[in-house]
């Protein structure tokens, strides 16, 4: 313990020699999956990006087999991109903030384990496809109308409570990780939490208000916000913390207001 | 290519890219939107402190015209002034522009945009969303781009890289070459202009702060084919990354601009913790060297201090770390401020810096130097234009924190309508018959093939690695002309050696090991241009240091370093700078300013 009651870091008391790498590959979408095991030399900062590193120069397996080296995406590497997000010991997350020293004591074991998500097309290895993701944003129209991105002065004045509130769910980097951890989510049945959530931080913009009902419109469709099973699942799995729950919970309540009083509109 | 409609295609997906997108999408025009990532995840998000623009809402007497005199002063005088101040002016236009696109600012009592401050400059100045800014930023114009892409005015294709540019007879860029990195297709894009957008080179260093797309390959790609490349020697070592063993993981400038102070222990020896070091017995070296601007003085200056204390043995238990210190900040507002930034810190290091001091040391985080543009963003090559940390035009010899951001707007913005000028009057026709394209597709699949056969005994990703550090041990804080010459014949050794790797992967579906082949070949030319730009500039101005040559020369070197490709080595010449505006004076940043010009 250190001053002020912060708690200090946990570290493996015994750092082991080497450890393992499990890693799931695949040749390419709809080829069978196959697994390699890799023995690194353990060092206390390495993350699982930079234990990958490691393979792809020298890509043979712990049993002396030369293979080929994993294919994985990777980019920021600060945990703000999305790119490397991947299943680790059975947990979605990105690769790059995940430290070796972190898991192997979470798991107890000499191994780490990799594999793509699964609710995406699986280009190769631990690559996957998201563009759906992106396609979802067209859907629930997530962007502020402008007149024009010429000189029209400063937007409208909005309290700092409202700005954070909006910031939170504006740090939202589409990464799928509450796709891959919603029970409801598969095969394009739902558009899921991440959508919802950035139809919310328009909706709650003073100009973007103003289409909330076309936001509102792309989630009352077949694949639409009805189709939250409350599982709740999305929201402890965000490596952002974006109150997704919460954006889904009061989507919905717009959705029931617009549904009560729309035909008074008409 | 529509009948008579003009069609420009972009490489890159990041602030400078999606702001030309935008302002050609909006002018009713055609894109074609070239990125090796989904646009939203292009480096932009790693941009952390805030945006620049004088808006004053301080009442500080803050002004365009002030901001134009910290950038072109904070940048040693070696950028040309014009369109620096054209930046500064449109600056605060770009943040009320931001601020309608719905990007969450931090915000005054009374709703109004919070500024903060940054380094290089007595003014809050800087617009910021949490520490976060420039994912927020990007976000919100890949929002209005997404907008542009519905309406058909814009074609993204994410997961292609630029391979090269496509040259008709007379020297004129007619489109270019690009890979499907899933497929390995190549494919031409036929452009009425192209708009260069790719962002800096930090690969070239092995280990920096920039993202893993970070290679420059594109940008060397069109240098090898002619466009001039300029001030390549001037490389920011931002003052306080996180070490890492895959990346440099930043630290914002904006932990300083909201406090943090830069210490060691007087005594080297000293063993214990830092929060249980007195105040009197801990060093506040940038304080008591710099009273006026302490640890907001800019990075180039920072960076060379934290280096020498270490050097000197100095260093946080003998290695090479300061203390970043905020845990005199109240932790609720470091939360809300800096929540972001703190929270890479906690996850990376293990430490809250809310309670206990973060190690810090520099790292290579930004290039000054880029392909040559003219006031325009045009480049030397017709029908060639770039934009953002891809060209040199703003930051001069040392960029000022949150300059950035703003700068690649400005260069996207002043880039669109200057592609479409062009555009408008190019003559157009012939050169889809005579066949360009289909050479030039046909030369880069040879290189492609010639890639895969290739046999020998070299691994790519070691000699990349080998390249990183040679680079970062003698072209980055301070520079020797033994060691720089030392350094290219390196490079000449590692260019050789690259015709020797064979690619170790017998999979050539979504395969990174091709890409990263021709990158990396990329990648050792323009380290060659880094390197020898270094070696021939002897002075010491902004983030060029050379111990040998310690002072500015004004009177030899205060001129834009010019490098042209020939198969031999990069051939360098020299361009007078336009200092019509703020009168070159010596940076001392001990003293406040004297009013400026």
């Amino acid at each position: 313990m250190s001053t002020n009651g912060h708690i200090e870091k946990k570290r493996l008391e015994t750092p082991p020699a080497k450890f393992k790498l499990k890693i799931q590959r695949r040749e390419k979408e709809g080829a069978p999956v196959t697994w390699d095991t890799f023995e690194l030399p353990y060092r206390r900062n390495l993350n699982v990006i930079s234990a990958l590193m490691e393979v792809r120069k020298n890509p043979v397996t712990a049993d002396g087999r030369a293979t080929t080296p994993p294919v994985w995406d990777m980019s920021c590497l600060e945990q703000v991109c999305g790119i490397c997000t991947m299943v680790i010991d059975g947990r979605v997350r990105q690769s790059c903030s995940a430290l070796i020293d972190d898991l192997l004591i979470a798991s107890g074991s000499d191994t780490v384990t990799l594999q793509p998500m699964s609710k995406f097309p699986n280009v190769r290895d631990l690559k996957v496809d998201r563009t759906k993701m992106f396609d979802h944003l067209k859907q629930v129209h997530a962007w502020v109308e402008l007149d024009g991105s010429h000189s029209l002065g400063p937007g409208p004045a909005i309290s700092n409570e409202v700005a954070q509130e909006r910031y939170a769910l504006s740090r939202c980097m589409t990464c799928g990780c509450c796709l891959e951890a919603c029970p409801q989510y598969g095969d394009d049945n739902y558009i899921g939490p991440q959508a919802i959530a950035q139809a919310r931080l328009f909706n709650m913009h003073p100009v973007g208000k103003t289409d909330m009902d076309e936001r509102l419109n792309g989630l009352m469709g077949e694949d639409g916000i009805t189709n939250c099973g409350n599982a709740q699942n999305c929201v402890q799995v965000c490596p952002m913390s974006v109150p997704l729950t919460k954006a889904i919970y009061e989507t919905n309540r717009d959705i029931t207001v617009n549904a009560l009083f729309g035909w008074l509109k008409k | 290519m529509s009948s008579n409609g003009i069609k420009i295609a972009i490489v890159g997906g990041g602030l400078a890219g999606l702001a030309a997108a935008m302002k050609i999408a909006e002018a009713g025009h055609e894109v074609d939107l070239i990125s090796v990532v989904p646009v939203k995840r292009s480096h932009s998000v790693c941009a952390q402190g805030g945006i620049n623009g004088a808006v004053n809402t301080k009442g500080e007497g803050d002004s365009p015209a002030k901001h134009l005199d910290d950038t072109v002063y904070g940048g040693d005088f070696l950028a040309n002034q014009p369109p620096v101040q054209r930046m500064c002016d449109m600056a605060p236009e770009i943040i009320y522009l931001f601020d309608r696109m719905g990007v969450p600012f931090s915000r005054t009592k009374e709703g109004l945009l919070d500024f903060r401050r940054f380094g290089g400059t007595l003014h809050h100045r800087t617009a910021f969303a949490g520490a976060s800014t420039g994912q927020q930023l990007l976000y919100a114009l890949d929002e209005q781009v997404r907008k542009f892409e519905v309406t058909g005015k814009v074609r993204k294709y994410e997961g292609w890289e630029m391979l090269s540019l496509v040259m008709d007879d007379h020297q004129v860029c007619r489109g270019l070459i690009a890979m499907n990195l899933q497929t390995l297709e190549l494919k031409a894009f036929k452009a009425d202009a192209v708009i260069m957008a790719t962002g800096g080179p930090g690969l070239v260093f092995g280990k920096s702060t920039n993202s893993q797309t970070c290679t420059g390959s594109a940008v060397s790609a069109a240098y090898q084919q002619g466009a001039r490349y300029a001030n390549g020697e001037f490389i920011q070592v931002h003052p306080t990354s996180i070490p890492g063993e895959d990346k440099l993981r930043l630290m914002s400038e904006s932990a300083r601009g909201e406090g943090g102070r830069v210490w060691v222990p007087r005594d080297p020896g000293d063993k214990r913790k830092p929060q249980d070091i007195p105040m009197a017995e801990r060093w506040y070296f940038l304080e008591e060297k710099y009273p006026a601007y302490g640890n907001l003085v800019p990075r180039d200056i920072a960076t060379r201090e934290i280096f020498q204390v270490c050097l000197d043995g100095f260093g946080v238990a003998g290695e090479n770390q300061v203390y970043l210190d905020l845990t005199h900040v109240p932790a609720e507002t470091l939360t809300r401020k800096l929540g972001a930034i703190l929270e890479i810190y906690e996850m990376f290091v293990g430490d809250d810096p809310r309670y206990v001091p973060m190690r810090i040391f520099p790292g290579v985080h930004y290039s000054m130097g880029g392909l040559w543009v003219d006031f325009e963003q045009r480049t030397n090559v017709p029908g060639l234009l770039a934009a953002g940390e891809c060209d040199y035009s703003i930051h001069g010899a040392n960029r000022l924190g949150a300059n950035s951001l703003v700068s690649c707007v400005y260069g996207g913005f002043v880039a669109a309508p200057a592609a479409i000028e062009y555009a408008k009057n190019v003559e157009r026709g012939e050169t889809e018959t005579n066949g360009i394209y289909d050479a030039e597709l046909k030369r880069q699949q040879e290189i492609n093939d010639s890639i895969i056969k290739s046999e020998g005994g070299e691994n790519q990703y070691k000699l990349h690695e080998e390249m990183g550090k040679w680079m970062t041990d003698n072209v980055t804080v301070v520079r020797y002309n033994d060691k720089l010459k030392a350094t290219d014949e390196k490079l000449i050794e590692l260019q050789d050696r690259l015709k020797r790797i064979s690619i170790n992967d017998s999979n050539l579906w979504a395969t990174q090991a091709v890409p990263h082949a021709r990158q990396l070949k990329n990648m050792l030319e323009l380290a060659r241009v880094i390197t020898l730009g270094a070696l021939n500039r002897n002075e010491s101005r902004g983030a060029h240091y050379k111990p040998e040559f310690p002072d500015r020369n004004d009177e030899e070197y205060m001129k834009t370093t010019i490098a042209e490709y020939s198969a031999e080595e990069p051939v360098f010449s020299y361009e007078p700078i336009d200092v019509s505006l703020v009168e070159p004076r010596k940076r001392d940043y001990s003293k406040g300013k004297s009013a400026s010009k």
